[in-house]
């Protein structure tokens, strides 16, 4: 059988996937890459999931990818990696994705809670693209996704020195939404992705498809397909009940039509 | 061994750290750092210690940084100061702050530089009525490192700060006492003996517990209230889940003493 490097534990309509390859540091070797994503789409489609968290261990929660790996391919051995397609289904999960840091989020690490919707850290979190030390560069979405949320000038700082950032910086910067006691990061995380996964599925998907719209279109273009969404979910029940539900002062219970 | 410039010991629960180059009144030199970083580590990976006491031998406690090795002639290109604040001591203040166990720190003697500042970043200060503190790095043309200028004012207010920092005066461990630097001032003789017995006495207590505190107060520096009021939340929900706390809730009920195991 092949070697759980992902744990999945369900709470609820949380799911939370633990990275667990302790002996490497989490790196996030192929096979441990295939098996998240494989995760990833099983919890897509699963109706009874309204969230994924991404967790890691105490002290990384991924340190880069597998070096091993990465030694043994040349130019068209990396032309040919599949690794890429993986990257973009994990792109693809169409529900809220969080990742709990706690520890060293590199490389390819840093890379995967970039590529989160949510990212919660501890105050351990460091964050950081080393690859240019190793001669290469970050080839996950790390020059592409990092300047989007921290900026210019410490986006080419991070890649050009290779050098990470610690919690605090990160939260300055965007990066990451919130900062929590180490002890306390995953339940943190967890809590937000009930919360979340307790809203309308429909409208979660829609808002989450808007929200990846303003990274890839102009404004004009964003808009229209904002509001493209927010017609598109006039016609649920979901939007009925949760607007009774507010003037009925109760809980809504969504069914996601 | 020799050049054993650090002496430690479990006993009961607590490390006991010396400062051992009494000829030099305890002064750092690159090797000593090394030897107390690897002390450090012990007391921050052995679960066994529940304390550290940190003191130094002879009639010193720490000198700062040893000028020997930094002695610069006009032709020489100057040192990298930074170069070992950073490498040394900053790194050595870090640590003592974020170690989540209570550090007793005994000032034995004189106290200069970077030792003043070493015995400020312990948890507990006591210092024997012969002990003195002195910001001497105003003498040298330097500024006070080791946290230093952080502390001073945090202890002692900003006239006082001042006035230690650019004056660089000898300060006595009962005006220390005083302006609110340290925790006490005992009879030379009994330094050792009481703080030993304070230190066994924290190593029975709620470590984990205590480590939080640790982690609140230090935090509050940087923190604004809200953001400590939260923190406090956070620390609070953890505490409620340790092993000492139940202990010492259900202690409390059956009228008895605790038994902490540190958890």
């Amino acid at each position: 059988m092949e070697t759980p490097w992902i744990l999945r534990e369900q709470q609820q309509r949380v799911v939370t996937l633990t990275l667990h390859r302790p002996d490497a540091r989490n790196a996030l070797s192929t096979a441990c890459l295939e098996q998240l994503v494989y995760q990833l789409e099983q919890a897509d489609s699963d109706t009874d999931v309204g969230a994924v968290v991404i967790a890691g261990a105490a002290r990384f929660f991924a340190a880069g990818a597998d070096l091993r790996e990465l030694q043994q391919q040349d130019v068209a051995a990396t032309q040919l990696d599949h690794r890429p397609l993986l990257w973009q289904r994990l792109a693809q999960f169409s529900k809220p994705l969080l990742a709990a840091v706690n520890g060293y989020a590199l490389g390819a690490g840093c890379e995967l809670a970039l590529a989160c919707d949510i990212t919660i850290c501890g105050e351990s979190a460091r964050f950081g693209l080393p690859e240019i030390t190793l001669g290469l560069m970050p080839g996950a979405g790390g020059t592409q996704r990092l300047i989007r949320s921290v900026g210019k000038s410490r986006a080419y700082q991070m890649v050009l020195t290779g050098e990470a950032i610690d919690a605090r910086c990160a939260l300055q910067a965007g990066l990451v939404s919130e900062v929590c006691v180490d002890a306390l990061t995953l339940e943190r995380t967890q809590q937000l992705a009930q919360r979340i996964s307790q809203q309308a599925p429909l409208a979660l998907r829609a808002a989450k498809q808007a929200l990846k719209q303003a990274q890839e279109t102009g404004l004009n273009q964003g808009l229209q397909m904002e509001r493209q969404q927010f017609v598109t979910l006039a016609a649920t029940e979901d939007r009925r009940e949760g607007i009774a539900a507010f003037f009925e002062k109760r809980t809504p219970n969504y069914q996601g039509r | 061994m020799e050049n054993a410039f650090i002496l430690s010991h479990i006993e009961a629960g607590v490390l006991t750290i010396t400062l051992n180059r009494p000829d030099r009144l305890n002064s750092f030199n690159d090797e000593m750092h090394h030897q107390l970083s690897e002390a450090l580590t012990v007391a921050e990976r052995d679960d066994s210690v529940r304390c550290v006491l940190i003191t130094g031998a002879g009639r010193g406690f720490c000198a700062g940084q040893d000028l020997n090795d930094r002695n610069v002639s006009v032709d020489q290109a100057p040192p990298d100061l930074g170069l070992s604040v950073e490498r040394f001591y900053n790194p050595l203040i870090r640590r003592l702050s974020a170690l989540p166990k209570p550090i007793v720190c005994a000032v034995n003697g004189v106290a200069a530089g970077a030792g003043a500042a070493l015995a400020m970043a312990c948890d507990i200060v006591v210092a024997a009525d012969n002990a003195s503190f002195i910001q001497s790095f105003c003498k040298l043309g330097l500024v006070p490192d080791s946290g230093g200028s952080w502390y001073l004012p945090r202890l002692a207010g900003h006239a006082r700060a001042m006035g230690m920092a650019l004056l660089g005066d000898k300060i006595s461990a009962q005006q220390a006492l005083e302006w609110g630097m340290i925790w006490q001032v005992v009879a030379a003789a009994e330094l050792a003996g009481h703080t030993q017995s304070m230190a066994k006495q924290l190593a029975t207590q709620p470590t984990y517990g205590l480590g939080l505190i640790k982690k609140a107060m230090y935090s509050s520096a940087s923190n604004t209230l809200d953001q400590q009021l939260d923190l406090e939340r956070d620390l609070q929900r953890l505490g409620g889940r340790s092993e000492d706390y139940r202990e010492g809730v259900s202690a409390f009920f059956a009228k008895r003493s605790p038994n902490f195991s540190g958890k």
